[in-house]
């Protein structure tokens, strides 16, 4: 047996033994999934259990080294154990923008010091983060961003608004982009980390077509940063904005996959269309939209583990994450636009309790913002044409 | 297994990648049209992908091939798509060697397929659009078989040495059982082909079979059981298929991407226009896409994995589709000049739409993984 194969094994017998089944039935929602954090009265505990035991193994984040939090593992064991996960359905223990943005940030940038801090505390789902990016006037043009920090000596004056901050209201901290240099658009801005309970923070929830408001303005009202929060270089935060960024698309494109095991949408339309003679869907526009739908996520998820493999041996393009953000954003819309389709009216249901609380026509509108957020499919393409085909600039 | 060319894949794909482009670039198919030439392809090309290796990329070490998988055959598939190259090897060393393989044809086969001396043809198609039924009849005779009926879209059959023949031994058109695989000779008596030249300049025959006498021995496997090796056929030709496809249509795009570089309008290069921009940043990440699956559906036909057949059809579908788009755009983006016969665009239009229909279209497949899923 290979290392790999005791690995797998072991692997195995652990998850049987501590994931609940409570973690192994789909997620519906946004509540089904933990996002850790301080307040964690949220969580029920089956939730709690699987994170807390996760945790302990670093297996939150199993590539992160040991020290941080991490599992430590190569990456071929953490594909080992992605798939013994998806084998029997586990959930991940917990989603984080810790995780999956800012933890590889401060892994590249952050100082021993910041590392030491903040990743055993996200590993094990303690501080929940919210990413202060966008603001009214700096959404695809996100470096002409103008909320300010002025050096006070020991610390930063922040002031300023950002917009779109999602769960800016429910995270502990907030990484951020500030204007450090007005006179330098790219060149003049710095990357800082501060606690959401600091003295000036103001957030305001916005209500989304979904009807749930899971982000905010979020104001800064002289709020008094420590110089040590600083990630990376003053006036160079624009390189781990992007480096973030790139990790943001990555987790992004992931909504194309749409889970393992057979399409919800086939049972979907099958209840609802019914099958003809033949034992084929009965409106045969609709199964060919389906079938054409399989097809492309099919060879999405082959293309989605490529991608990794590619990333973890460090032969992917540095820009291939747009390409994975652009093609699973829009990928992970039509098949909302099919689980529509084949709910029918059943599917328009808003509140009731058969529809689980609107829950198709909520994911529906929901998708809509995947090709927005992280960068928008035009920014993405603009992206993949200029750096991947080179293409010359206007 | 990652899901990229490990070290050996790449450097044989180097090297088939130089290879291909020297000896048979697009010039080269250009020629043997230009040329009216009446074999569709070059025997002393054949000759030379013997002398490489290639004629005996899928077969056993022990038989005198480089037994190496579909991966390998595909990163050669690749290259002939990319260059237009006209060859047997898709049907002669991926389709038929899958056919023949483990059975007493590979004895009397392989020999000749690896010198680059034995050309084999796949006379399976009977209708315009392929469909998995088979209605040419095998009856039994003396100690053989005696085949009736035509088929088309049989490339290279008027000039191959041998026919691999789909025949129907009992039963009715559309079962799966009662199929028999013959091996056909070409000096078989009674079998008349006209070949016809496609739109791609390839040449394809539609063959009558006016009571053809076989040995016994003429069948691949079991009498009434050739849907095994017939299964076989199709997923190493649809893989492979494929793959020639994704090269045509890498080759398309790199085309494309280049003019958008080159050509001028209203002052500027047209590559930076965002329209073309994001119509070009759109059919990489088709192309992408489409790579991926090829990969996944050769990878798992390698390890006999049960999930191959799917994959094959997933692959298949979505070259379909990418490549399409691929050559659609590529006329699009080169305006006028895309549009004419001296510039070697419109070739790779022509040659898609040839591969798109070789062993079930993207509706094809799509509809075949539908039936799997039950719907
Ligand atoms: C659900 C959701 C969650 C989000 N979460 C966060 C968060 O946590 N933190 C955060 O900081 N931000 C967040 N965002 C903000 C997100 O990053 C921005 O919405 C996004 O970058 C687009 O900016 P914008 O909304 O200002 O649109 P605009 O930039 O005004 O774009 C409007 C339209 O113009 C197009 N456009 C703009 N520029 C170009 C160009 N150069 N070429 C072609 N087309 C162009 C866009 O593609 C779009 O279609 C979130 C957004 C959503 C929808």
């Amino acid at each position: 047996m290979t290392d790999i194969d005791q690995f797998r094994t072991e692997t195995r017998a652990w998850l049987e033994a501590n994931c609940p089944p409570e973690m192994r039935e789909p997620m519906r929602s946004d509540k089904d999934t933990v996002w850790g954090g301080r307040d964690q009265s949220a969580m029920t505990p089956a939730q709690k259990q699987w994170m807390d035991a996760m945790g302990a193994k670093g297996w939150t984040v199993p590539d992160w080294p040991k020290e941080y939090g991490g599992g430590g593992l190569s990456p071929a064991e953490t594909k080992a154990l992605r798939e013994e996960m998806a084998a029997i359905r586990a959930r991940n223990p917990l989603s984080s923008f810790g995780i999956s943005m800012l933890g590889p940030a401060l892994l590249k940038y952050g100082t021993e010091e910041q590392k030491k801090e903040h990743l055993p505390k996200i590993a094990r789902g303690e501080i929940r983060w919210c990413q202060g990016y966008s603001e009214p006037n700096a959404g695809s043009d996100l470096a002409s961003l103008a909320t300010s920090a002025e050096d006070m000596g020991d610390h930063f004056l922040v002031n300023g608004q950002k917009v779109w901050t999602s769960y800016a209201d429910q995270a502990d901290w907030i990484f951020c982009l500030v204007r450090t240099d007005k006179t330098n658009k790219h060149n003049g801005i710095s990357f800082v980390l501060f606690d959401m309970a600091t003295p000036g923070v103001s957030t305001k929830p916005i209500l989304l077509i979904s009807g749930y408001s899971p982000f905010c303005e979020t104001f800064f009202d002289n709020v008094k940063v420590p110089k040590g929060n600083l990630v990376g270089t003053l006036n160079k935060g624009w390189d781990v904005a992007k480096y973030l960024l790139g990790h943001e698309r990555e987790m992004i494109s992931n909504m194309g996959l749409g889970g393992g095991g057979k399409n919800p949408l086939i049972d979907g339309a099958i209840a609802t269309v019914g099958l003809d003679h033949d034992g084929r869907l009965a409106d045969p526009l609709l199964r060919a939209k389906i079938a054409e739908f399989e097809v492309r996520s099919k060879a999405f998820a082959a293309q989605s583990e490529r991608f990794i493999d590619e990333l973890k041996a460090g032969r992917a393009h540095p820009a291939q994450p747009s390409m994975m953000k652009y093609y699973g954003t829009e990928l992970n819309k039509s098949r909302y636009e099919l689980v529509m389709a084949t709910g029918g009216s059943d599917a328009l249901e808003w509140e009731s309790e058969r529809s689980d609380g609107g829950h198709s026509a909520r994911s529906w509108l929901r998708t809509k913002a995947n090709s927005i957020e992280g960068g928008t499919s035009e920014v993405q393409l603009n992206i993949i044409a200029k750096r991947i085909l080179e293409l010359p600039g206007a | 297994m990652p899901l990229y060319l490990n070290e050996d894949q790449t450097m044989l794909r180097d090297s088939a990648r130089d290879f291909i482009a020297d000896t048979a670039p697009v010039s080269h198919m250009r020629k043997l049209r230009d040329d009216k030439d009446s074999t569709g392809f070059s025997r002393d090309l054949w000759k030379q992908f013997a002398e490489m290796g290639f004629t005996g990329i899928l077969i056993d070490e022990a038989q005198g091939g480089l037994g190496l998988g579909h991966v390998e055959a595909g990163v050669v598939l690749e290259e002939i798509g990319r260059n237009l190259s006209p060859s047997p090897f898709l049907q002669t060393a991926v389709a038929a060697v899958e056919a023949l393989k483990g059975t007493p044809h590979a004895d009397r086969w392989f020999p000749g397929i690896i010198a680059g001396e034995t050309v084999a043809a796949l006379a399976i198609d009977e209708g315009a659009k392929f469909r998995a039924s088979v209605a040419m009849k095998a009856e039994r005779s003396g100690n053989g078989f005696k085949l009736t009926g035509t088929k088309q879209f049989v490339h290279h059959g008027h000039v191959a040495d041998m026919l691999i023949v789909a025949a129907r031994t009992s039963g009715s058109a559309d079962d799966q059982d009662g199929v028999t695989l013959f091996a056909v000779p070409k000096d078989a008596a009674g079998m008349i082909a006209t070949a016809e030249r496609l739109t791609d300049a390839s040449l394809a025959a539609r063959i009558t079979f006016e009571g053809v006498e076989v040995d016994a021995d003429a069948v691949i496997g079991e009498v009434d059981a050739g849907r095994n090796p017939l299964d076989r056929l199709l997923r190493a030709g649809r893989a492979g298929a494929a793959a020639e496809m994704l090269g045509v249509g890498s080759g398309a795009m790199d085309m494309t991407v280049s003019y958008l570089k080159e050509r001028k309008q209203f002052g500027s290069l047209i590559g930076s226009f965002q329209a073309l921009q994001h119509r070009a940043g759109h059919l990489y990440s088709e192309m992408e896409v489409a790579r991926a699956a090829v990969l996944k559906a050769q990878q798992l036909l390698d390890a006999g994995d049960e999930r191959a057949d799917a994959a094959v059809s997933v692959a298949k579908a979505m070259t379909g589709l990418a490549t399409m788009l691929s050559v659609q755009e590529g006329i699009q983006m080169h305006g006028g000049i895309g549009m004419t016969d001296e510039y070697d665009i419109g070739f790779y239009m022509k040659r898609q739409r040839v591969l798109a229909e070789l062993f079930g279209d993207a509706n094809y497949h799509a509809d075949r993984l539908a039936q799997a899923a039950g719907y």
